[in-house]
């Protein structure tokens, strides 16, 4: 029997500023093993505890696609204990990697239909790791239209900058990007709120499923936008955060209901939502 | 399933035989409290007794618990890589626990060892324990066993089953393990129907000394309509919030995982926590779920009471020890929760 509070053992491989303010990083990692990458097998909409000894352990989103071989991505905001060591660490470090954990996008229940992706700020990670995976040529056929609406506060805090700008280039995607408000005056996409631009752009509900990843403020303004174009709870798809520890719905911790977020979530429809305690 | 006699003169030849195949523990004094601790001869059990102060979920889940060990040495190749460290899980007894615990212990072991994932240490000692019960012949005022499922005779989880007669105990076994126990025990004698039918009898009279707490309806209640039901706020309004009810609880099994550090090699541990603490929630952000007291009292109450049964469809998660009834040091009492729960009734009308 595996322990599954052990993690794998990984090495830091490449580490990214994402942001202006310097507080998002992107965390490319190998595994010390190749058996333990072949164990982790994970789909878009996942994530694991990344563990460092001596300080413990943070539930992040997987922001690398399980199309993307030979690493794992995490895209980490600079907050707490955890994630301010992990900030000051080096490319060669030794760290730990737990999962893959909780549930994910049902990208397989969704093969024809049309993608609406919302996404605000730097809960974009798990969205980015959709984004790749449709966009993979094998599986791009496979679905309708793919529709982004991402925003940030400006642009100097979008995530993924380089892929955004390749992501507008093509014709197989249709690109929203957005901030609140634009200090660039090369800026040269929309100026807005994300609910704001959803609105405006009112991608279509027909034979359409939303995925919607963002802060809370966001998403309150997001989901009436969304019912009035036609959305219903059931075609809604959101992720929650919560304070984790186990990551696998034993330590008790990210309890809400009848569900534990970290196994049974963290992805939910908004009609699962509407029928559950709103503790999160 | 056989069942011998012990006499209590030939304890201590009972409890010789069994140290030799298993490390025993029981009900021993501790201070003023009774805790279950290494049991050498009959002595030292702490008998007759009502219950331990703690409960049994400790013997399997031990308040702080080391997971791994790992090197912070630069100089050391294996710097920073967390390592499963050697446990021991011998073959244990635990002797005299009360059949509540043991029922507690099965409601646990759903979210211990489930199909997708199984807690290791847990589901080791699960393993290498057997349980022999002893039967409460005189329930405390606090205990409601009967109400929640279990009973002070109750079978359930144990291995063995213990009834105290005059001169004896009559000792029934239930389970492979407890066969195999028995069948190793020195001073056993072979048990007649006379000692089973004093055995029923006492069982009875035991159970007609518990009240009776109607708990069917909880199952049939909308989960929402309970949980935003305006009684919580006076559940909650003497709660100072000390976790003393979580700590003693039986199926309370939450816990926090922290990092500690000596010099240049540290420790992963987990410790029990409590729901009732703010930070049990608390969000790097700042932002807090559960921010208000009303949130946490309500939230252990439905989670035993009604989330429990609603996932698993058992429960619910409260076998009536009575052990949160005796120590809330401002009488909170989960009898009148369940009572509030069971009988609520929307403003409206509604079915709830």
């Amino acid at each position: 029997m595996g322990n599954p509070y052990l993690p794998y053992p990984v090495r830091i491989d490449e580490i990214i500023t994402e942001t202006e303010d310097k507080n998002l990083k992107t965390f490319k990692f190998v595994f010390l093993n190749p058996a333990d990458e072949q164990a982790f097998k994970y789909e878009p909409g996942q994530f694991a505890e990344l563990s460092i000894a001596g300080k413990g352990e943070i539930p992040i989103g997987i922001a690398s696609s399980p199309t993307e071989t030979g690493f794992l991505k995490f895209t980490v905001n600079k907050v707490g204990l955890v994630t301010s060591h992990l900030h000051n660490m080096s490319v060669g470090d030794v760290m730990g990697v737990r999962g893959p954990l909780g549930n994910w996008y049902p990208l397989k229940e969704l093969e024809g239909k049309n993608i609406v992706i919302v996404g605000g700020g730097f809960a974009f990670t798990t969205l980015r790791s959709t984004i790749v995976y449709l966009l993979q040529p094998e599986n791009r056929s496979r679905f309708g239209d793919i529709t982004v609406i991402y925003g940030a506060r400006t642009p100097g805090m979008l995530l993924y900058k380089d892929e955004l700008a390749a992501w507008e280039q093509r014709s197989d995607i249709h690109m929203h990007i957005t901030v609140d408000r634009a200090d660039d005056p090369t800026w040269k996409y929309n100026v807005g709120f994300v609910p704001a631009i959803t609105e405006q752009k009112a991608p279509s509900a027909e034979n359409a499923v939303a995925i919607v990843c963002g802060p809370p403020i966001m998403i309150k303004f997001t989901q009436p936008v969304l019912e009035k174009v036609g959305f219903t709870p059931d075609t809604i798809i959101m992720s929650l955060e919560m304070r984790m520890k186990c990551g696998i719905g034993i330590c008790g911790r990210c309890n809400l209901g009848t569900e534990y977020v970290c196994k049974d979530g963290p992805v939910f429809t908004l009609a699962q939502l509407n029928n559950l305690p709103k503790e999160y | 399933m056989t069942s011998v006699i012990i006499a209590k003169s030939k304890l201590n030849d009972f409890l010789a035989s069994l140290k030799s195949g298993y490390q025993v523990l029981g009900p021993v004094r501790q201070g003023d409290m009774i805790a279950f601790g290494p049991v050498n001869k009959a002595e030292d059990l702490a008998l007759p007794y009502s219950n331990t102060r703690l409960s049994i979920k400790s013997v399997f889940f031990p308040q702080s618990e080391r997971m791994f060990g790992y090197s912070l040495d630069k100089e050391d190749a294996d710097a920073g890589i967390i390592k499963e460290t050697p446990k021991e899980y011998p073959n244990r007894v635990v002797l005299g626990l009360r059949p509540c615990d043991a029922k507690a212990v099965t409601l646990v072991d759903v979210n211990m060892d489930n199909p997708q994932f199984q807690d290791p240490w847990w589901v080791k000692r699960r393993e290498t324990t057997t349980l022999i019960g002893l039967g409460c012949e005189h329930p405390c005022s606090t205990c409601f066993c009967t109400s929640m499922g279990s009973g002070p005779f109750d079978e359930t989880g144990l291995d063995v089953l213990l009834t105290e007669l005059p001169d004896a105990y009559l000792a029934k076994s239930l389970t492979p393990k407890g066969d195999q126990l028995l069948k190793q025990a020195k001073g056993t004698d072979a048990a007649s129907p006379a000692n089973e039918k004093t055995a029923a009898e006492i069982k009875t009279k035991a159970e007609q000394t518990l009240p009776q707490l109607d708990t069917a309806k909880l199952k049939d209640k909308n989960m929402m309509e309970l949980f935003n039901a305006r009684f919580w706020e006076r559940v909650q309004f003497a709660c100072i919030n000390c976790g003393a009810c979580t700590f003693l609880c039986p199926t309370c099994w939450c816990f926090d995982i922290q990092d500690e550090v000596s010099k240049k090699a540290g420790d992963r541990i987990r410790n029990w926590d409590s729901c009732m603490f703010p930070l049990f929630t608390l969000h790097g952000t700042g932002h807090n779920p559960r921010d208000h007291k009303v949130q946490r009292v309500r939230q252990r109450f439905m989670h035993k009471l009604k989330y429990y049964i609603d996932k698993y469809g058992d429960g619910p998660a409260c076998v009536g020890c009575g052990r949160c009834v005796q120590a809330c040091p401002v009488n909170i009492d989960i009898r009148n929760v369940i009572t509030l729960m069971n009988e609520y009734q929307t403003s409206a009308g509604t079915k709830a």
